[in-house]
């Protein structure tokens, strides 16, 4: 028990101190400073010049939102088309899976551009290993790139003075690619194979079990993918079960490996925030908001489990501490650490099935992404936690009677109301999708789509939906979602949960970017204050609680009082 | 035109080096480590009989079990049940679970049953039991294979596997592949 505690320590600890550093790192990269991976300058140069991009032009919002859509349409495109001829081409399929679905490869190619990673498919019996690498493992790094340089825009914007140029998104897209998502990669990768996570391409294996009967092991290229799953906060997987799965966590040192890379980019760029600013406290205010929470909701989903399930003591068992869907050699405390990790971080894969946790647990698990903020995924984490601040410094000022002001920009209607139908976006997609699959499924409740009766079904749905918002990707999987009406209901959740909430604060970015900077007086609004973190907490919960309470009594908790 | 040109551009390159060249890269560099690249792989003579961290099923008296699985230990098709805790088909499983291994373990009582035995892991192929797990088995494997149940004790002793580092996660584990081909050598040898 105290090992157990100890290792999550660990993971938790080591997240924190690795991302001081990188964030450093990535104010490099954002700011054209010299860094060790200088020798790659040719060829990104080369590489812009053939686009036809000059990486010193810079573009204002709207340009650079236009670049940014065109980008990840072509990409959506090569991936549809991909996915929809499978079977019609030889390469890299050694098992020959075939052609896709339509509406399970629109599902599949937005899930994975847009940074979500649902996966209404099973990756062994589903993927080809062309798939799995040219579709797959490209997007996990593209559409964590997006991500990353959406925010860097962002920081710029906030820095302008006077000026409408946010900065070139193709250069910054190429180089949160190249400089921040490659190299780390590699170095996750390697350690995942020295962990015995393998990389080969030889397909089936054929194994005699000691008792003689004859099992095929799927195998592939996993250790690349599961490194950019988990740094691109992308949580696709290799296998059904993610990493639950043996190959691709195949000991607690791998385990160790993988909660860090969930954790480091989404945390690094908070603590970029205050370098590229050269606003240091106000980001560890940032960060004391976002650890406060995460650390309670760890608290909270290891309590529960270790609690369990009262039903199991009465079946004569002498423990009851959760272990269905859980391996292990991960234990209770490091599958709730992962689940909130992946939850806050909208990275989405699983070391445990999040359907088999108690009630309480689920529930933590869905507020963690409803917030959508807490550390939050690559870059978009950030922009989401932004509009926060905005409508917290709204609210601190309306409560000090000044009008309010973000880093000496002054915030006024236009701001407010673009930060507030974006916020509201959120659970508006949460909830009519949940209320469209609850409508459905009480006109026919021969869908069968619910594995588990009653308040637990109507979680998997609130899950799935909330999933596809927060561009999460991990599931009740207990929600048989490969129909026609879950491909594209969340299909359309995921484009609209994706791309809105990069551009609403994009807009509102270059409107405060081309704003007068204000110097700070006696007057305004301390940010680096403890008052304003309160507030700025007081906030996410609110606006958290008022949206989805109904639904969260609806699932989790009429679950937990019903046991 | 231009931004199609841009597009379409960045979007072969990345395709290429991040789809195409970044995995191959890995998987070359994994050449040197051929025994973690390909997953632990276990033989026995010249038979791949498992992988070192991958489950398989176990159900003749003389082996160790290990745990449910919600796929049988299908490894080409891999899961959870993903039953939710109230659900009444989830605790009728694990009461038929529970009565199985006591009808299977003349001597034990329900409460001495570890609940790993009675539920299933996240991927169906979870490779290990705990101690207690392993010791509530002796008395079954020592009286199938006709050895002395000491003899068993002492084995699972030196199978357990320890924390991380000896600090780091849960520790008091036995993987039920590597001490059943332990067993197989036992017997073989007397």
């Amino acid at each position: 028990m105290t090992t157990e505690l100890l290792g999550i320590l660990l993971i938790f600890l080591a997240s924190l101190s690795l991302a001081w550093p990188l964030g450093k790192y990535i104010t490099r990269v954002f700011t054209d400073q010299s860094t060790f991976l200088d020798f790659l300058n040719p060829m990104e140069e080369k590489l812009l010049r053939l686009a036809g991009i000059n990486p010193s032009y810079s573009m204002d919002w709207k340009q650079n939102a236009k670049a940014l859509l065109g980008l990840n349409l072509i990409f959506f495109f090569f991936a549809f088309l991909f996915l929809l001829f499978q079977g019609a081409h030889p390469f890299w399929n050694p098992v020959r899976l075939g052609n896709w679905e339509p509406t399970l490869a629109f599902n599949t190619a937005v899930s994975f551009v847009t940074n979500t990673n649902l996966q209404h498919y099973s990756g062994e019996s589903g993927a080809s290993y062309f798939t799995q690498l040219l579709v797959f493992c490209w997007l996990q790094f593209v559409s964590a790139g997006t991500g990353i340089a959406a925010c860097a825009l962002l920081f710029q914007g906030l820095k302008n003075d006077r000026t409408s140029q946010l900065g070139n998104f193709y250069k910054l897209f190429v180089k949160s690619c190249t400089r921040i998502l490659l190299p780390l990669a590699v170095v996750v990768s390697l350690l995942l194979v020295l962990g015995g996570t393998p990389v080969t391409f030889e397909g089936l294996r054929e194994v005699t079990t000691l008792e003689g009967q004859k099992i095929n092991v799927a195998s592939g290229p996993v250790a690349p993918m599961v490194a950019i799953k988990q740094l691109g906060t992308n949580g696709g997987g290799f296998f059904g079960p993610n990493s639950t799965h043996p190959f691709e966590n195949p000991n607690y040192l791998t385990n160790v490996v993988e909660n860090i890379s969930i954790l480091l980019i989404p945390m690094a760029l908070v603590f970029t925030f205050g370098f590229f600013l050269n606003r240091k406290k106000l980001a560890l205010v940032f960060m004391g908001v976002m650890t406060l929470l995460f650390l309670s909701f760890v608290a909270i989903s290891i309590t529960e489990e270790l609690k369990g399930s009262p039903s199991l003591r009465e079946l004569g068992l002498s423990s009851s501490s959760n272990l269905e869907g859980k391996e292990l050699r991960f234990g209770s405390m490091a599958s709730s650490l992962w689940g909130v990790s992946t939850t806050s971080t909208s990275n989405g894969s699983v070391n445990s099935m999040h359907d088999s946790h108690t009630p309480i647990s689920g529930g933590i698990f869905l507020l963690d992404m409803m917030i959508n903020a807490i550390y939050g995924g690559v870059g978009v984490g950030f922009i989401n936690f932004f509009l926060y601040v905005i409508i917290a410094v709204f609210i601190a000022g309306q409560m000090i009677g000044r009008t309010p002001d973000f880093l000496g920009k002054k915030i006024e209607a236009p701001e407010i109301k673009l930060a507030s139908l974006v916020i509201l976006l959120h659970p508006f997609l949460i909830l009519a999708g949940t209320a469209l699959a609850s409508y459905s499924l009480s006109l026919d409740p021969e869908l069968g789509w619910l594995k588990n009766p009653s308040y637990h079904g109507f979680s998997e749905i609130l899950y799935e939906n909330t999933s596809a918002a927060a561009n999460n990707g991990s599931g009740f999987e207990g929600l048989g979602d490969n129909t026609p009406f879950w491909n594209l209901l969340t299909g359309i959740i995921m484009l609209l949960g994706r791309f809105l909430p990069i551009i609403g604060p994009l807009a509102l970015v270059g409107s405060l970017s081309f704003k007068k900077s204000i110097p700070q007086s006696s007057g305004s609004l301390k940010l680096e204050s403890m008052a304003f973190g309160v507030v700025l907490l007081a906030v996410i919960l609110i606006v958290t609680a008022l949206s989805f309470f109904p639904a969260l009594a609806l699932g989790p908790i009429a679950d937990y009082f019903s046991i | 035109m231009n931004s199609i040109r841009t597009n379409l551009t960045l979007t072969l390159v990345t395709l290429v080096i991040f789809g195409v060249m970044f995995p191959v890269t890995i998987w070359a560099i994994g050449k040197i480590f051929p025994e973690n690249a390909s997953g632990n792989p276990v033989y026995k003579g010249e038979q791949l009989v498992g992988f070192a961290e991958v489950g398989q099923p176990f159900t003749s008296p003389g082996y160790f079990w290990g745990r449910p699985s919600a796929v049988n230990y299908d490894a080409s098709s891999t899961g959870g049940s993903n039953y939710g805790t109230n659900n009444p088909d989830h605790i009728q499983e694990i009461k038929d679970r529970i009565q199985a291994f006591l009808e299977a373990n003349p001597g034990i009582t329900a409460d001495q049953i570890p609940e790993e035995l009675v539920t299933a892991s996240g991927s169906g192929l979870d490779p290990h039991i705990s101690v207690d797990a392993a010791k509530i088995q002796v008395q079954r494997v020592a009286a199938a294979r006709n050895l002395e149940p000491k003899l068993l004790e002492e084995l699972i002793d030196k199978q357990t596997i320890q924390p991380m580092g000896g600090i780091f996660g849960p520790g008091d584990l036995v993987n039920v592949l590597s001490i059943n081909l332990a067993l197989d050598e036992i017997t073989s040898s007397n």
